[in-house]
């Protein structure tokens, strides 16, 4: 078969199975995001803290998702977890099924990746933020938690986003590791077409040639982003 | 206020605030009360689960998966240094092609997953094999070894020749001007001047690379290297047994956290000239 | 800002909920979806093969409804226990090791394993003296690889996660040798991609490491079920359901003596 017709979208072609892999990898990436930013922004509150305790926390948490290999981290949630859930809801009721599907457990397993490795970015960030601005939201009498929304924040954004746009990109690319557990990401399709039509060449250069579209795509929309924020902080 | 207005004739230590029950005091404490119980929990069920028969089997294993790991990680890192310097070389080159080149080479292989070129080096090559057999590459590509070494190197040599490019641009323009003003070879510029203080910059950036090889090495299993991981999932695939996992995972942290401080401390040493 | 983050809460427990559903009346079958001609998938994403047409047939019999799952090979028994699924068909074999984790039916087909060569190779003889330092392909985690690795000790023995990656690599010429069920290798080498190949011999079974033969897999303790799938095998085997299936993929009673 010629190239064109096993990148087709006919039933004979993997084009339609690829593009499907393509949907979940750029889903499982952004659904990773939030979650990942929210938790790792809370680390970074944790890491500043003036409580030890909860600094010593924050920190255990980013020793341990940082040093373990991402596809360990995968295996851990996928089946540990599960195992783990499974007991805990039978303690209260008997007979339900609770499922970890390959989906979630990428998106927790990535998420506490990306979460430890962005709490750092953002706790460079907050120092970069000098005390006074603070000090001049309270003086202004704003209280603390309107102080972070309206004086912080915005600074912090600006200021983590190089960092995080490179989070970003490695996210992307950690969510090749969920073809490992089952699921159909840009991988794993390619990867049944290479062995099924022993096309492995062209199948796996497909597969790296999407994720470098991918990096291409979310390079330019960083780049758009970087200037927007730019652009607001020039116009104080 | 009173002190302040009272007249002073002795000044007394104050005495130290108590530790009020903040939020964040009773967060901190709950959080670390949690992880306690997962380490104790951790420790009970690795304790209960120790079967003397399992870790007589096995612990060999994971011994020589762990030295496949540090050797494939060693053996890759220093390829890649090799050919980073080259790479960085023509980066920062005038000629635009071998500038090009080198843009090309590093944006694919930091813009792809290392699961993905290592498939394609080991699955998309070997499907080129009459084409190797006669230029006489096949023995090499024959090997998942050597496939594993060949595209952990070439990925790492991308992240080296970064890592390289952006500790000599940030020496110092003026650095390279007074050395030409006392008369310096370029070449004797590079090696005595810029390179030290490169290595500097690019000291913590290489232990992050080192880091981040550890842990990607994870992936050669797929390809039937087995490496620490690799003895992982064998072991765990005729055990069904959990701690299997746990235990590769206390050992990776265990090296991980090693090189961080290693790293530290090695910073620490190298950059006392520069402390006030 | 705040607003964002409230919105992502909510679509990632909206997420969370959607995966974390409880499981639903339909009985959930696990399989591999990687070892022609017993379970495969095709060009348009659907299963095929012997396994799933007799899991068709026995949930038929059953009258329920049943969906299939796709499960890496190695991770399959951690599913089946972490009840992603509620039984795998997936051409597991009945053995010691694995009836310390989960329950077996009767078999529902037993055929012997073999070792597949290329076509041009001067190996003559299937024994592990033979073999000796050569390299046999394997997929991981199965009796075969038990097998290899127990007796042919002297060979270098790969792991591969799947049936395709050895086939892959002993047409390459990365492995001299490879071994697996005879129905699964005689199939592959009577395609195309198979053509580089031929079956040097089969082999006797090892009670002790093979089994015997090919089960459905359940969780421990569920007889109910287990007991329904046997008797929708016996049910298949005699109303001529199974042969039907059977001579559709063999030229031979595939469920054995």
């Amino acid at each position: 078969m010629d190239v064109a017709t096993l990148l087709s979208f006919g039933p004979r072609g993997w084009g339609d199975e690829i593009a499907w892999g393509v949907v979940v990898t750029v889903t499982l990436a952004l659904a990773t995001l939030p979650l990942g930013l929210l938790v790792g922004f809370f680390i970074a509150l944790g890491k500043q803290s003036e409580e030890k305790s909860l600094r010593l926390a924050a920190n255990i948490y980013t020793t341990i998702f940082r040093g373990l290999p991402e596809l360990l981290t995968l295996f851990l949630v996928f089946y540990g977890a599960q195992i783990g859930i499974q007991q805990f809801v039978r303690l209260f009721s008997p007979g339900t099924t609770v499922e970890i599907n390959a989906f979630v457990a990428g998106m927790i397993a990535l998420g506490a990746v990306f979460s430890s490795f962005a709490s750092e970015v953002l706790l460079s960030a907050f120092r970069a933020i000098p005390r006074g601005q603070y000090e001049g939201g309270y003086a202004i009498g704003l209280s603390h938690f309107q102080t972070m929304r309206l004086i912080i924040l915005p600074q912090l954004v600006r200021i983590a986003l190089p960092g995080l746009s490179n989070l970003w990109l490695i996210l992307i690319k950690d969510t090749a590791l969920v073809s490992v557990i089952g699921l159909s990401d840009i991988i794993r399709q390619t990867g049944v077409a290479a062995r099924v039509t022993k096309e492995a060449f062209l199948f796996f250069g497909v597969a790296c040639l999407l994720y470098l579209a991918l990096a291409i795509l979310s390079s330019v929309a960083l780049g758009a982003i970087d200037r927007w924020a730019g652009k607001e902080g020039v116009g104080r | 206020m009173n002190t302040a207005a009272a007249p002073a004739a002795s000044v007394e230590m104050p005495p130290p605030p108590a530790r009020r029950w903040t939020r964040d005091r009773v967060l901190g404490l709950v959080l670390m009360a949690v992880w306690g119980a997962l380490a104790l929990g951790l420790a009970s069920f690795l304790f209960n689960a120790w079967r003397p028969d399992l870790f007589e089997r096995y612990a060999p294993r994971y011994l020589s998966g762990l030295g496949i790991t540090l050797t494939l990680v060693g053996v890759s890192i220093l390829i890649g240094a090799v050919l980073s310097v080259p790479i960085a070389l023509m980066r920062m080159s005038k000629n635009r092609f071998a500038a090009a080149f080198a843009y090309g080479y590093v944006y694919f292989f930091r813009g792809t997953p290392l699961l993905a070129q290592t498939f394609l080096i080991y699955y998309g090559l070997g499907s080129f094999r009459p084409q190797l057999d006669a230029i006489g590459l096949w023995t090499f590509f024959r090997e998942a070894w050597y496939c594993a070494v060949l595209a952990f190197s070439l990925n790492t040599a991308a992240y080296q020749a970064e890592i390289l490019r952006g500790a000599i641009q940030s020496v110092p323009k003026g650095q390279w001007e007074g050395a030409a003003s006392l008369g310096l070879h370029r070449f004797q510029t590079f090696w005595k001047i810029i390179l030290p203080q490169a290595l500097i910059v690019a000291l913590r950036p290489y232990g992050n690379e080192i880091i981040l090889m550890i842990k990607g090495s994870a992936i050669v299993a797929i390809i039937t290297v087995y490496d620490l991981m690799g003895e992982t999932r064998r072991a765990y695939s005729r055990t069904f047994d959990f701690q299997t996992y746990l235990w590769a995972a206390i050992i990776y942290l265990a090296i991980v956290e090693t090189l961080r401080n290693a790293v530290d401390w090695v910073e620490r040493r190298i950059t006392r000239h520069l402390k006030r | 800002m705040f607003r964002m983050t409230r919105f992502t809460l909510a679509v990632s427990a909206a997420v969370l909920a959607a995966g974390i559903a409880q499981a639903q009346d339909k009985l959930r079958i696990g399989t591999e979806g990687a070892y022609p001609p017993f379970n495969n998938l095709t060009a348009d994403g659907k299963l095929e093969g012997f396994d799933i047409d007799i899991a068709n047939a026995l949930c038929e019999e059953m009258e329920v409804e049943c969906e299939f799952v796709t499960q890496e090979w190695d991770g399959i028994i951690p599913a089946l226990q972490a009840e992603r699924f509620d039984a795998i068909i997936a051409s597991m074999s009945i053995t010691d090791e694995r009836k310390e984790q989960v329950d077996f039916t009767e078999k529902y087909y037993n055929t012997p394993p073999a070792i597949a060569v290329p076509k041009d190779s001067d190996l003559t003889d299937v024994t592990p003296e033979a073999l000796a330092g050569k390299a046999i392909g394997v997929q991981g985690s199965t009796t075969h690889s038990n097998f290899a690795e127990a007796k042919y000790d002297e060979s270098d023995i790969r792991l591969y996660p799947t049936a395709d990656e050895y086939k892959l690599d002993l047409e390459n010429g990365r492995v001299d040798a490879v071994m697996d069920d005879v129905t699964v290798l005689s199939e592959w080498i009577a395609t195309d991609s198979g053509a580089c190949c031929k079956i040097l011999g089969t082999l006797t079974p090892d009670p002790e490491i093979h089994g015997e033969g090919a089960g459905i897999a359940i969780r421990k303790g569920e007889d109910e079920l287990r007991e329904k799938f046997n008797d929708a095998i016996q049910a298949i085997r005699e109303n001529g359901k199974y042969k039907e299936i059977n001579d559709k993929y063999f030229d031979f009673d595939a469920y054995g003596g």
